[in-house]
């Protein structure tokens, strides 16, 4: 099996009904995108399928054919995304384990909608469920996201 | 409140063990420090001055920040503690978790353990709270939970960094010739204005700790603090928005192999009937091996990949024994109901509460029964652990709350001393009390044994994690006041039954400790209130119903905030007094209180007109040390009642980072908001009827309501910040909704009697 992750090529064996997110996490070590429910309900193993966001705990890997991208894809340490920068700045994480997801969530949005309404964050991040209740920061980090994105940075 | 009479006479539980009155013995042991563990496995060039900094030859400069990181940022606060005193920038320095080691010991996590309010400030209450932090010593654990660890560091770590610098700063001055008195130090270097010489730490550190240290360090006064009382950014918020792999589930290792566990779905029952062969047979699976530990029984599955694992755990055909407790949530209910109708004892007895009762007239009483479920933490992170067992070693990586449990009973579960064990503690995709928990890693453990020697992760599914779970403990309340001429409580008698979180934490992990004297956590929330009424008691029983329940964010505080809030509104409603106004009487004798109910009114313009279809709801508890009010504003919509806004005012005593707390008050407010809304572990033919997300939803983004915080620091002491913001969520959201609909619920979840939007 062939999958591009994160612009690379990766060949492994696997079961074509294992979900996406086992075969990144165990069989590719991309440890990025989390496991939190296994049912697509909480969207911590969100990740883009050549730009749409999918959750990949309840897609079987057989059934890939676009490019996989991570959370380790969308940027660097050295080199943030602008929602992860927004994200830094905001200082929105608690325990931190949805927020590969969220992130994921909120860069799909941001590539769709440049300037997203409260009603489209309540949209777009509502099946990313967070326990430690960063909500408020989610939301403003996203417009703060939106404002940089714009600014090009 | 308790007089030393009935502390002789009585014994109370702490903690995570029973400890009887008597506390004079082992001042000696007390006095002794620890042996510093990172003496043990320092690098090359690097040096140790205490427990909690290594410095090294390249100005490395490493703090141990030894407590569970699980999103309440103390990784954060106690790394700015000691370089507040040791003159660096949180961006000069690595912070690591370090081992396990008892010389970490929270002592501050016992120290309200004893059968006295926070405010009682007594001869009586403050012997006990010394005694129980020489208990704290004694116990020697290693734990993070009831919002003491920033209390218990608040001292220890800042010494810590004055003690490394006033060495340094003497090693510098040795080796530059010059008086210790003319050095400065700044950024991790070591400054002589008069030569314009200048040093680094690590230059120094080798021969400063060699030093004696110094039988006396002075600590910065407030006024001069640089980081402490201001926010700082979170020194793990890089790592969070990367993906980086910090958390346990994240471990991988060469040659791992991976696993899940299926436990038996009734507690401490064993399987009857188990047909492995298909799950054996399946693709990738290595082996299925039984699992035994003080959690219960059941079987983990060992495979090539997590996902195998998953497969084969269902595949697996088991009957289960019936179970020691009732089937079914009404059964357990009456369980419940029964221990309401027997003599509980008394943490809060004042006058005489059965005669201000014997000659009320009927029209002055007002009564209530109260009632909340059980409930599971449903961290986003469910639990897993890896385990390497080889050669007589044991390495273990995992988030927990309480690495030296975690070394001493996996040491136990292999036969193999502790010092033979490495627990290495991960970040945690959550805690909320679950990670107190040693099941998650006794699996791993014991899975390991069979892998000859090959290291395991073993991941549980969200099933698995929902249906395990050490729960919240159901609870019931029934509660009576007598009302006054003038409207006001002249008599409060509160009666509340729970299954005992500390008995079930004894019997999982110290079975052979049995429990002793009451479980304050019962009356946590309700007894300790800083409420004067001349007639006011609350008494507690422990209900004899053996599902496992443990430490739940703010513990009984969640259960009781509700029930007594809840009933002060109550009161409040049939003496025809505004809620607010009546707190402000009763609390007069705690002006931090007061000032806290005055503050969060200030914040929400209380008692301002709501346009038609919103209205308002407010609840105070003191919690950990913390004084919290939190007004709750609903709206009437078509889709059902949503939550608009949310005021809380928290008087922490002393603020150490703004940021964090107030991000602390508001997760802990939406924890217990979404716990209120919808939230509840129910059980049928002796299993939790409940399984993922789906049945045990919290909130979502499109729920969460505009949140205004205000931190005071009227109170002498300080108090804890990560539970206290949960008590008073759940009563004034029901309090708002009465206020909006004129229903009074007083059974949680309040979805089983009105929708949210």
């Amino acid at each position: 099996m062939r999958l591009t992750v994160d612009g690379q090529s990766f060949d492994f064996e696997a079961d074509p009904d294992m979900p996406l997110l086992w075969a990144l996490r165990d069989l590719i070590g991309k440890t990025g995108p989390k496991f939190g429910c296994g049912i697509a309900a909480c969207g911590a193993c969100t990740v883009h399928i050549d730009g749409q966001p999918v959750r990949s705990c309840s897609l079987p890997v057989g059934q890939v054919s676009g490019a996989v991208t991570t959370i380790e894809g969308i940027g660097t340490a050295d080199r943030l995304h602008p929602v992860q920068q927004a994200w830094l700045e905001e200082q929105v994480a608690q325990c931190g384990y949805c927020q590969a997801g969220q992130i994921m969530s909120a860069v799909a949005l941001l590539d769709e909608v440049a300037d997203p309404s409260d009603a489209d964050i309540d949209n777009a991040m509502g099946g990313n469920l967070c326990r430690c209740g960063t909500y408020p920061k989610i939301r403003s980090a996203i417009k703060k996201a939106a404002a940089l994105k714009t600014a090009g940075l | 409140m308790a007089s030393v009479g009935k502390i002789a006479r009585r014994t109370f539980l702490i903690g995570a063990a029973a400890v009887a009155g008597g506390f004079a013995v082992g001042y000696y042991y007390y006095r002794k420090p620890f042996a510093n563990p990172l003496e043990a496995d320092l690098g090359k060039g690097e040096a140790t001055f205490n427990p909690y900094v290594k410095i090294g030859a390249d100005n490395t400069i490493t703090i141990v920040a030894p407590r569970a990181e699980m999103g309440q940022g103390i990784s954060t606060t106690l790394a700015v503690m000691v370089a507040e005193e040791l003159d660096v920038g949180l961006d000069q320095v690595k912070v690591e978790h370090g081992p396990a080691s008892y010389a970490y010991y929270n002592a501050a996590i016992l120290e309200e353990g004893g059968p006295f309010a926070f405010f009682d400030e007594s001869m009586t209450a403050q012997a006990v709270r010394s005694g129980l932090g020489v208990v704290g010593k004694f116990l020697a654990l290693q734990a993070t939970g009831g919002s003491a660890s920033a209390r218990d560091g608040f001292d220890k770590m800042r010494q810590a960094g004055a003690t490394a610098r006033q060495l340094l700063i003497a090693a510098a001055a040795q080796k530059l010739g010059v008086a210790a008195a003319d050095l400065e130090t700044a950024n991790g270097s070591i400054l002589h204005k008069a030569s314009g010489k200048s040093l680094t730490y690590g230059a120094v550190a080798a021969a400063a700790a060699a030093m004696a240290p110094p039988a006396e360090v002075r600590l910065k006064d407030r006024a001069d603090w640089r980081l402490l009382g201001k926010p700082q950014k979170r020194i793990d918020m890089l790592a969070k928005v990367t993906g980086a792999p910090i958390f346990g589930i994240d471990v991988r290792l060469p040659d791992m192999l991976y696993g899940t566990v299926k436990m038996s779905p009734r507690f401490w029952a064993k399987p009857v009937k188990a047909d492995l062969a298909k799950a054996e047979k399946m693709p990738g699976v290595v082996k299925i091996v039984p699992l035994e530990t003080n959690y219960g029984h059941g079987f983990g599955i060992i495979a090539d990949n997590t996902w195998a694992a998953f497969r084969a755990a269902d595949a697996i055909d088991a009957q289960w024994a019936d179970p020691e407790y009732p089937l079914s949530s009404a059964a357990i209910g009456d369980v419940l109901k029964q221990a309401l109708g027997t003599k509980g004892s008394a943490m809060r007895d004042n006058g005489d509460v059965d005669t201000a009762f014997a000659d009320a007239p009927r029209e002055r009483i007002v009564e209530a029964d109260y009632a909340v479920p059980y409930l599971a933490h449903a961290t986003m992170e469910p639990m897993n652990a890896t385990a390497r067992f080889g050669d007589g070693a044991l390495d273990i990586w995992c988030g927990n709350q309480a690495p030296t449990l975690v070394r001493q009973l996996c040491a136990n579960a292999v036969g193999i001393e502790q010092d033979k064990v490495t627990v290495h503690t991960t970040f945690m995709g959550g805690g909320f009390g679950r990670r107190t928990e040693m099941d998650y890693a006794l699996c791993a453990v014991l899975m390991a044994k069979e892998t000859g020697g090959r290291p395991i992760k073993v991941t549980w599914t969200r099933e698995e994690d929902m249906r395990h779970d050490a729960y919240r403990p159901a609870a019931v309340g029934k509660f009576q006041a007598r009302l006054g001429d003038d409207g006001m409580p002249v008599a409060v008698d509160m009666k509340l039954a729970s299954p005992s979180v500390i008995a079930g934490t004894l019997r999982r992990l110290f079975p052979s400790i049995s429990p002793l004297g009451p479980d304050k956590s019962i009356v946590d929330g309700a007894y300790d209130q800083p409420y004067t009424i001349p007639n006011y008691r609350v008494s507690g029983v422990a209900a004899p119903v053996s599902i496992p329940v443990g430490f739940w964010r703010s513990v009984g505080s969640s259960v009781n905030g509700f029930f007594h809030e809840g009933f002060m509104d109550e009161i409040a409603t049939a003496g025809k007094i505004d809620p607010v106004e009546m707190r402000k009487k009763l609390m007069a004798a705690y002006p931090s209180a007061v000032k806290v109910v005055e503050k969060v009114a200030a914040m929400a313009k209380w008692g301002e007109a709501l346009p038609a279809g919103k209205a308002r709801g407010m609840a105070f508890t003191l919690s950990f040390g913390s004084w919290v009010g939190e007004i709750i504003q609903v709206a009437d919509t078509p889709a059902g009642i949503r939550i608009e806004k949310v005021w809380i005012a928290a008087d922490v005593g002393t603020a150490l980072d703004p940021g964090i707390i107030e991000a602390q008050l508001i997760s802990a407010a939406i924890y217990g908001l979404s716990a209120a809304m919808g939230q509840e572990i129910t059980f049928a033919d002796g299993m939790v009827e409940q399984s993922n997300f789906h049945d045990f939803d919290a909130m979502r983004i499109f729920q969460c309501p505009v949140f205004e915080v205000a931190i005071l620091e009227n109170f002498h002491k300080m108090g804890g910040v990560g539970e206290v913001g949960t008590p008073p969520a759940a009563p004034a959201l029901a309090n708002a909704i009465f206020a909006l609909t004129g229903k009074r619920i007083r059974t949680l979840p309040l979805s089983k009697t009105v929708a949210f939007a």
